[in-house]
């Protein structure tokens, strides 16, 4: 959890106060300045009214050139960032052809499979001449290849389920499926910090939405117990059905959901169970099957797993894994399935290999090396920070970490100062994150070796000084501990 | 006896006014004699709020004790998952054993594919598939990051500048899939309170955009003109505040569930008398309509700048994934921060955004491949004007051939199993595989249901000649009864 100091607090809010102080008083003078020259779209609502984009015009664009950094490589372990100047105070960015090679702390790239990988490049390239980059149909028409009964297959086996489905994309998987499970008259019950998607699938299913407070079992049956008691809003009728929806590591807090005590708590009263596991699944685990190996839970026990192929196995799409009638029900009937364009092959193909080589069917055991350095790599980093001073979230064996920043000026400081010494970071404030709460993220991979990963260590220490982040008292050195010992 | 009550009963009386009258105290308080009925008037003023505080009687409000909410929630029995499964939830697709092009393998056998959205005959090109490999070779597959987090590619940036330059507008937004292009940009530009007028045949996608957005949403009649005007002016009239609400108008440039295509000078001319935003969905029109396949514009000599928003999904005309939207510079900045699809989900993979570069480069060298698209269509249309019991809805130019029963036989359930009935036998029995509109529980189009057919310019005339004669046989022994 989150410890924010007093001091820190009222800073942060000091300086945001100063910046929307400042932002409104441009706005004023924009208006005065932009009052004589008459508007050639007069009849038309503006597509922005006043506030609904000030954070955009008079926050975001100030430190624009933090985000959405392009690079010119594989998104590996080291990439080519690209360099980008502007010549109106960052509204507008152009690309010159110059990059800069630099460590890459910030993509998805749990298991190191982004780049060209030995085992699954030839494969992929054999299935583009064969099968080329689109079916350009529907799953029911005919956009169902031979790679994708397998991979469906492959997925059921590899998650511990009966069976599958894919869709193309991670987003779409959560906004189609919902509102096919559960309608008007159902229930759901989300976590407070779940991830966009989840919340677009919940709101166009039409049922109402209850929030719990963040992996909080006890809040959560609380919440379960008052609900069926009151039945539907204003009707008091019983309600259809409950699905109590989790992740299974959060992103940008990196901790675990206490999923046991939740499962405990959704079979006593009744309530299904959807498990979302984006960010965990390949990447924790001693087989990489994710959070449910990781904490003892029987797959049997969660009612719908939920995965993408983004993170761990460096491809697009997602999955939906449960008992064979929901998905005999999710494939006669969810939008996704009927009207959208199938997963591109060469990317199904690229799933099936790196599957094959985490669960070791490709001879080799490169897949239980990439699982146990991950997590070397995961808990040496955070124990490194933690002993530096930083104020690190998240739980042991998780590869996603925060380092807190809280106040909104460091958060360009320590984006640029470590661009300038060749550390890709990323930075994450609002809205994905509260207001006062921002951080930057590191996402480990395990393509970093040693020593990339202590050059990392250098970099974000001496940058941390510099910024003035390092909130906890930092832990002297093993030697110095011993000497004192002596005296 | 009489007189005696009278006699008490004035002394009291009397009694009663000289007490009234008395000054009390003789105390003058502020001016004001203190006289007897004031004492009075006091108590009862007294009695009024004495009454006043007491409570009114309301049966008490218990809350649930902790034993009744336990026994409620055992008592309550959840539905089940999934409905129970019938037999057509157990139908499976045919597998696809090659590329998705005009001849494709299906379970072992060699049809004629008339399945797969593929206009411009580009599955399986040569130069294409070099350009794919390359960009895996350099990129890998996936992009392993939002745009936002170095997930940016030059590839992608490579590509949004390439789409805008070919349709001639400021710049393009990259989306990673091509159906949730269009459910991202209408809430990102729609919000609560603002009015939206749709066509009632748009598909799931477009729904889904105008649910999440919680505008006011009026459907007009399905590509009626008249409809749509009638519609615009009983929203227009005498609301003095429209100035101040976003109004929008949405359509598809070829409709996917019936195959017409949307009168595009009508509708600018509409809008613009009556201050309405178009949002065009140009998915199966990209590439297709207009003399060098820049879309509806281009073909209803309309400037692109009268269209407010533009979106494609690539996955037909272009054969790759993703789809794009395009824009005046505003529209187009705006998306970048508040369209969830494109902040919060992965991009597209690499070597799909150099498919879409070479897809449209290849479009613009060879503009003859729309003649040939053409001419394959007004073939197929000739061919299929005289199948006993089908009827073709789609319009004479529109690259779906959509073909619905002439008389239904009253529920739409029956209508899909004749038309399934039809597709089999026509793909066991001729080779050609054609396909019909299956709907989702949660699609709230009524359109009638029918046969699809997607031309591509990769057909030959004998493909096109086999397909309509083999539809005509098996509709006329399938229809024979209704006929």
């Amino acid at each position: 959890m989150v410890r924010l100091p007093y001091l820190t607090a009222l800073t942060t809010l000091f300086s945001y106060g100063l910046l929307f102080a400042f932002g409104q008083l441009r706005d004023f003078f924009r208006k005065l300045i932009d009052w004589p020259k008459s508007k050639n779209l007069k009849g038309y609502a503006p597509i922005c009214l006043g506030l609904e984009d000030f954070y955009t015009r008079r926050l975001y664009l100030r430190i624009q050139d933090c985000f959405g950094r392009p690079i010119a490589s594989a998104p590996d372990a080291w990439i080519d960032v690209v360099e980008r100047y502007s010549n109106d105070n960052n509204k507008t960015l152009l690309r010159t052809s110059n990059t800069t090679k630099c460590l890459n702390l910030g993509s998805y790239n749990y298991l190191g499979f982004a780049a060209a990988d030995e085992y699954c490049t030839p494969r992929v390239i054999e299935s583009l001449k064969k099968y080329s980059p689109s079916t350009c149909s529907v799953r029911v028409d005919g956009g169902t290849t031979k790679l994708h009964t397998e991979l469906e297959e492959l997925v059921a086996r590899f998650v511990g389920k009966p069976a599958a489905i894919l869709f193309g994309m991670g987003y779409v998987t959560n906004s189609a499926i919902i509102p096919a499970l559960v309608g008007k008259g159902g229930l759901i019950i989300s976590d407070s910090l779940n991830h966009n998607s989840i919340v677009n699938g919940a709101r166009g299913s039409g049922a109402t939405v209850r929030v719990f407070q963040h992996n909080n079992p006890s809040h959560l049956e609380e919440v379960l117990r008052e609900q069926i008691a009151e039945g539907q809003p204003r009707t008091h009728r019983p309600w259809k059905k409950i699905i109590v929806i989790v992740e299974g590591i959060y992103s940008m807090e990196g901790e675990l959901c206490k999923l046991p005590e939740i499962i405990a708590v959704c079979k006593k009263y009744k309530a299904y169970t959807y498990l979302d596991e984006a960010h965990s699944i390949g990447a924790i685990g001693k087989s990489g099957r994710g959070v449910c190996e990781l904490l003892g839970v029987d797959p049997a026990d969660v009612d719908i797993m939920m995965g993408t192929f983004t993170k761990s196995f460096g491809s697009c799409g997602g999955y939906i894994a449960a008992s064979k009638e929901i998905i005999q029900y999710l494939k006669y009937t969810c939008p996704a399935h009927l009207y959208a364009t199938s997963m591109s092959p060469p990317a199904v193909q690229q799933v099936i290999s790196a599957i094959k080589v985490i669960l070791g069917e490709d001879g080799s055991n490169r897949g239980a090396q990439k699982l146990a350095r991950i997590r070397e790599n995961s808990n040496f980093f955070r124990s490194e920070l933690q002993k530096m001073g930083f104020e690190v979230l998240g739980d042991n064996d998780s590869p996603v970490m925060p380092i807190m920043l809280y106040n909104p000026a460091k958060i360009p400081a320590f984006s640029r100062e470590c661009l300038r010494q060749n550390v890709a970071i990323v930075t994450v404030a609002f809205p994905a994150t509260p207001l006062l709460l921002a951080r930057a993220r590191i996402c480990i991979s395990a393509s970093h070796t040693r020593e990339d990963l202590i050059k990392g260590l250098e970099v974000i220490s001496k940058v941390g000084d510099l910024v003035g982040i390092k909130y906890f008292p930092v832990e002297p050195p093993k030697h110095e501990q011993d000497q004192k010992k002596l005296e | 006896m009489a007189s005696a009550v009278m006699n008490v009963t004035a002394t009291v009386l009397d009694w009663m006014s000289a007490a009234f009258d008395a000054p009390l105290a003789r105390a003058v308080v502020f001016g004001v004699h203190i006289d007897g009925h004031l004492v009075i008037e006091v108590l009862l003023i007294v009695v009024i709020l004495f009454q006043l505080t007491r409570k009114s009687y309301k049966p008490p409000k218990k809350p649930l004790t902790e034993k009744e909410i336990d026994e409620l929630c055992e008592e309550w029995v959840p539905e089940s998952l999934h409905p129970p499964i019938t037999e057509e939830m157990l139908a499976q697709p045919p597998t696809l054993e090659s590329a998705a092009g005009p001849h494709s393998i299906i379970d072992g056998k060699e049809v004629v594919n008339f399945a797969s959205a593929n206009y411009l005959g580009l599955v399986g090109n040569e130069k294409i598939i070099d350009s794919c490999i390359t960009s895996v070779e350099k990129y890998g597959v996936g992009s392993c990051g939002p745009r936002g987090f170095y997930g940016t590619i030059d590839a992608h940036l490579d590509c949004e500048t390439r789409i805008a330059k070919f349709l001639g507008t400021p710049d393009s937004v990259l989306y990673s899939y091509g159906i949730s292009t269009i459910f991202s940009v209408i809430p990102a530009f729609c919000k609560k309170g603002d009015i939206i007028v749709a066509d009632e045949g748009v598909h799931w996608g477009v729904q889904n955009g105008l649910y999440l957005s919680r505008s006011t949403v009026v459907y007009f009649k399905h590509n009626d003109m008249a409809s749509l005007e009638s519609t615009l002016n009983k929203i227009t009239r005498g609301n003095k505040r429209a100035e101040k609400i976003r109004r929008y108008i949405v359509v598809e440039a070829v409709y996917q569930n019936s195959g017409q295509i949307a009168p595009l000078d009508e509708i600018v001319r509409l809008k613009e008398k009556h201050r309405f935003r178009l949002v065009l969905d140009e998915s199966h029109s990209f590439g297709v309509l207009g003399k060098s396949g820049r879309g509806l514009a281009e073909y209803c000599g309309v400037p692109i700048e009268k269209i407010d928003i533009i979106t494609a999904g690539m996955g037909n005309a272009l054969a790759t994934d993703g789809g794009f939207c395009t824009g005046n510079v505003r529209v187009v900045d705006h998306q970048r921060l508040s369209s969830s699809g494109y902040v919060f989900s992965a991009s597209l993979p690499p070597y799909l955004a150099s498919a879409a570069i070479t897809a449209v480069e290849y479009l613009q060298e060879n503009p003859s491949v729309l003649e040939t698209l053409r001419s394959n269509i007004a073939l197929l249309q000739k061919g299929l004007a005289d199948v006993p019991g089908l009827t073709i809805t789609s319009h004479p130019l529109s690259p779906i051939v959509f073909l619905k029963l002439k008389k239904s036989t009253g529920s739409a359930k029956t209508d899909l199993q004749l038309l399934d009935t039809i597709a089999d036998r026509v793909l066991k029995e001729d080779s050609v595989f054609i396909v019909t509109l299956k709907k989702s529980t949660l699609d709230k189009c009524r359109l009638p249901v029918g046969i699809r057919l997607f031309v591509s310019a990769g057909h030959s005339e004998s493909d096109l000649l086999k397909a309509s004669e083999s539809l005509k046989r098996v509709a006329a022994s399938v229809l024979a009864e209704l006929l």
